[in-house]
């Protein structure tokens, strides 16, 4: 072990509180192909309709940051599925985490192992990073990557010093031209080859070169990894390539497909968050990304990993849950069939931009302002300062509202204006720190809202500029205790 | 020192078109309806009026932006006229230009007129409308509805009133609304309803149901203003007077200070208190005869009966429940239907509430006429609670 070893500092994750049951979408497939019903088992992560890759990798990046507060030199945002191909998405998600404009934004994609490449590129850098990926893949109805595939976000910090919780021993990567999928600019679904040839041809050959070049290079033996984690939705791929590797049988970590499904880039993270989170100091995890070749990276746990504890980490995400067994609000969720909303649904939504850019702090990382002469906080930060006795102008410096603790002071289930997921719920939020703010609900169950309940914010869609081609984030309260259905 | 505006003008003539879903009418229709017994009622002629205040919300929606709708569709000699909006205050903001520039000397005779087509959308509800480029990137884009129905569960949390009570109080304002339009020819919804069809109906806005909402309705209303010595001159003894007039907006404390619990308007307590004191009214329980309150959505009407200082605090589920509001009650309020079933041509509502008031108190209301009223007082509340402008206006005759 060197002096000041370079590792993972920290972990965050994050599952979309639907749960969309496998078995309903079979049933819901029944005519078309009654094979599925074989795919009918478990449950996949499903995004709300306000939720994207940005979106979940800015909650996976603050389930790390509370528990661990920094201001990173870099943040990474790993995605095949980026809100937008010319407009920084990591820069965004420095803006919605309020972590300054000296952090260097980076957008990593093109591979399912976007993020696997970034992590070894941070680990064999120096200076922090922090990298966050999300995933939210659309499939087409009725194939089985809707069902195998799942939404989520996995983040990690890379540094040096006595905070690492995983040192870095070695890493090794290959690069194959393998398609056995691709989604093409303009398509909104992955085109999936043949999966025998995917197998035997990818996975059985790619992964063993690529995870002994990782061992070899760190002087470690198959049998001495404790946790080999590998992505991968064919059954029993991962057992299969433990046996032809030699690594332990009990080494294979669960790639969550029964709860969760496959996460695409984040998947990866997602379940290195998973096993940070329940595994004991001094352990060697062996992590591999795979897509047009792969990337593994090895690992070993420190005695510092006890002291760090996600604000909710995997196993909490996946108690906080609601089932959901209806299939066409997924459709409708994904786009794929097109919902009559009615004609409120036809309000312009074009964003005036210079405004959005005089006011993104406040927009992006829900940043009102303390008056200096009574020390009000507000919603908006404006030059006058709300409070009626005190009036000030010009008195007001920023003040982040976004981690503040806040309540429902009122609200209401609107089924008269537009939503994606009817109703539009909203109400005025208290803040404990005095601030007032009206904003939209989420994630909330029918008859769950109520006067004095604790709420958290939450970065989220707005609304979608289809003719445009633009989206809207704001922040949204959600309950701070999910109920569990 | 200022002494308000008590007593020192006068309203002429007033005139109302029939509200409703006037497929039938445009503005320009529905303006000169109301201004043909507006001018009769008055007993003067067009050329003399030497000013115009004309109110209309959506402007972009089929009335259009200026002045210009009024005067042309009235063919108005080329006289000054102002388009004013304040979100559902406009008809009153119109009332209140003109009342204001007669008080000023600046003229003799001046018409307010008030119009709103809305049912040209060809949807249901309010027109969607952008609230401004910097509030469309975090509020939300509520409804009307939505942004009233807040009020019920603060107000239920803040009294400790059990929903289902509230919700029977709220249903009971509207059975009442009902009754009372069936009996006013220019309703727009003249059927009486029962409170179980309103407990029963489809949830619009928790916890408002579709009988709780008032009509999306077309019309105008219009009032023509003169000096209380020129109203005697034109034979009009014991003219009907202003007695009162009070705009309250916002500032911003609902939105933003957490001093607000969410559970009443503010701004109506504030112009409330003002219009009192201009109107030389001490104890308004006892002394006001009938109301016309923004009655929006039923919620509304409940909580501002305690706004207007009206009911006690927490007192007005009794007051409502005991029919003190009722048409036989001790203030019989939205005796002429209200927003609920008279109708909500926003810009026009104002005007309206005051010519409902204008005909009781010279006894000209009809099958709806109530016995010797003396004062009454009409309120308006634009926006939304916590973002709003508020307009309360006393209307009673010249004494002596």
């Amino acid at each position: 072990m060197t002096q000041h070893p370079i590792g993972i500092t920290g972990f965050g994750a994050y599952i979309p509180r639907l749960r969309l049951s496998r078995k309903a979408m079979a049933v819901a497939l029944d005519w078309l192909d009654p094979n599925l019903a074989a795919q009918g088992k478990g449950e996949r992560a499903m995004a709300n309709w306000d939720e994207d890759s940005l979106t979940m990798a800015v909650e996976a990046a603050r389930d790390l940051l509370t528990a661990r507060a920094l201001c990173p030199d870099r943040l990474v945002f790993a995605s095949t599925t980026l809100p937008f191909q010319d407009r920084s998405n990591a820069g965004l998600i420095t803006d919605a985490l309020g972590l300054g404009e000296t952090t260097r934004p980076a957008d990593a994609t093109g591979s399912l192992r976007a993020a696997t490449s970034a992590l070894l590129a941070a680990l064999e850098q120096s200076g922090t990073t922090l990298l966050t990926a999300g995933d939210r893949r659309l499939a087409r109805p009725g194939s089985v990557q809707d069902f195998t595939y799942g939404h989520g976000a996995a983040a990690v910090t890379v540094g040096s010093g006595p905070g690492v919780i995983a040192e870095f021993l070695g890493g090794h990567s290959l690069f194959r031209d393998l398609v056995d999928h691709y989604r093409a600019e303009g398509e909104i679904a992955d085109y999936v080859l043949e999966e025998r040839w995917a197998r035997d041809e990818g996975y059985l050959k790619i992964v063993p070169a690529v995870v002994q070049g990782a061992l070899a290079k760190a002087g470690i033996g198959a049998d001495q990894v404790d946790h080999f984690i590998l992505p991968g939705t064919q059954a029993k791929i991962q057992v299969t390539l433990a046996a032809k590797l030699g690594l332990r049988p009990d080494s294979v970590v669960d790639p969550l497909a029964a709860t969760v499904g496959d996460t695409g880039a984040a998947h990866p993270l997602l379940m290195l968050a998973d096993i940070l989170g329940r595994t004991a100091p001094g352990r060697i995890v062996l992590l591999v990304g795979y897509g047009q070749g792969a990337d593994a990276i090895l690992l070993r746990t420190t005695p510092a990993l006890a002291d760090f504890i996600p604000a909710t980490g995997v196993a909490g995400w996946l108690a906080r849950r609601q089932s959901e067994d209806r299939y066409l609000k997924h459709l409708s969720f994904s786009g794929m069939v097109d919902i009559h909303f009615g004609m409120r649904a036809e309000h312009d939504k074009r964003t005036a931009h210079t405004v959005a850019y005089r006011k993104r702090d406040m927009v992006n990382g829900l940043t009102g302002g303390r008056c200096g002469s009574c020390g009000c906080v507000q919603f908006p930060r404006t030059r006058a300062c709300v409070n009626p006795a005190c009036g000030a102008f010009n008195t007001q410096t920023p003040v982040r509202l976004a981690d503040e603790p806040a309540a429902v002071k009122t609200f209401t289930e609107d089924w008269l204006g537009f939503t994606p997921c009817p109703p539009l719920a909203y109400g005025n939020v208290q803040f404990a720190n005095g601030a007032n703010v009206m904003m939209e609900f989420t994630d909330i169950q029918a008859g769950q809202l109520s006067v004095g309940l604790p709420v958290r914010l939450v970065f989220r869609l707005k609304d979608d500029d289809e003719k445009r081609g633009f989206r809207r984030y704001f922040w949204k309260a959600t309950p701070a205790v999910a109920t569990t259905v | 020192m200022a002494k308000g505006i008590r007593d020192k003008v006068a309203i002429i003539g007033m005139g109302c078109s029939r509200f409703g879903e006037r497929w039938d009418a445009g503005p320009d229709d529905l303006m000169l309806e109301a201004f043909q017994e507006c001018i009769q009622d008055a007993g003067i002629a067009k050329t003399d009026i030497q000013a115009g205040w004309m109110g209309v919300f959506f402007d972009e929606q089929s009335v259009g932006k200026s002045a210009l709708p009024l005067s042309m569709a009235l063919r108005l000699p080329n006289i000054p006229v102002t388009r004013v909006e304040n979100l559902c205050a406009t008809g009153t903001e119109a009332l209140r230009g003109a009342v204001y520039a007669v008080a000023a000397g600046a003229c003799d005779i001046a018409i307010a007129m008030g119009v709103e087509k809305l049912k040209d959308t060809g949807f249901g509800g309010l027109p969607e409308r952008t609230k401004g480029t910097f509030e469309d990137l975090w509020l939300p884009q509520n409804t009307a509805p939505g942004g009233f129905a807040q009020l019920g569960a603060a107000y239920a949390a803040r009294t400790r009133t059990d929903m289902a009570d509230l919700k029977r109080a709220m249903a009971h304002i509207s059975v009442k609304s009902h009754a009372n339009g069936a009996l006013n020819p220019k309703a727009h919804l003249r059927n009486p309803i029962t409170e179980q069809q309103v407990l029963d109906a489809r949830m619009v806005a928790y916890p408002l149901g579709l009988f709780d909402c008032a009509g999306v309705s077309d019309g105008a209303a219009c009032a023509i203003v003169t000096t209380p010595e020129i109203a005697k001159s034109l034979g009009k003894h014991n003219p009907v007077t202003v007695k009162a007039l009070q705009l309250a907006p916002s500032n911003g404390v609902e939105l933003a200070h957490g001093s607000w619990d969410g559970s009443y308007t503010l701004t109506t307590r504030i112009a409330a208190k003002r219009a009192y004191e201009e109107a030389g009214i001490k104890d308004p329980r006892a002394e006001l005869s009938l109301i016309e309150v923004h009655d929006c959505f039923s919620v509304t009407e409940l909580v501002v009966m305690e706004d207007l200082g009206l009911s006690p605090e927490g007192g007005a589920v009794a007051d409502v429940m005991d029919g003190f509001f009722d048409r036989d009650g001790k203030i019989p309020c939205q005796i002429d239907g209200g927003l609920k079933c008279f109708g909500h041509p926003i810009g026009a509502t104002g005007l309206r509430m005051v010519y409902e008031i204008y005909l009781q108190l010279q006894g000209r209301a009809g099958e709806r006429q109530l016995p010797d009223p003396r004062f009454g007082l009409t309120h308006n509340l634009g926006g939304l609670p916590n973002r709003n402008i508020t307009s309360v206006a006393i209307i009673g005759r010249l004494e002596g």
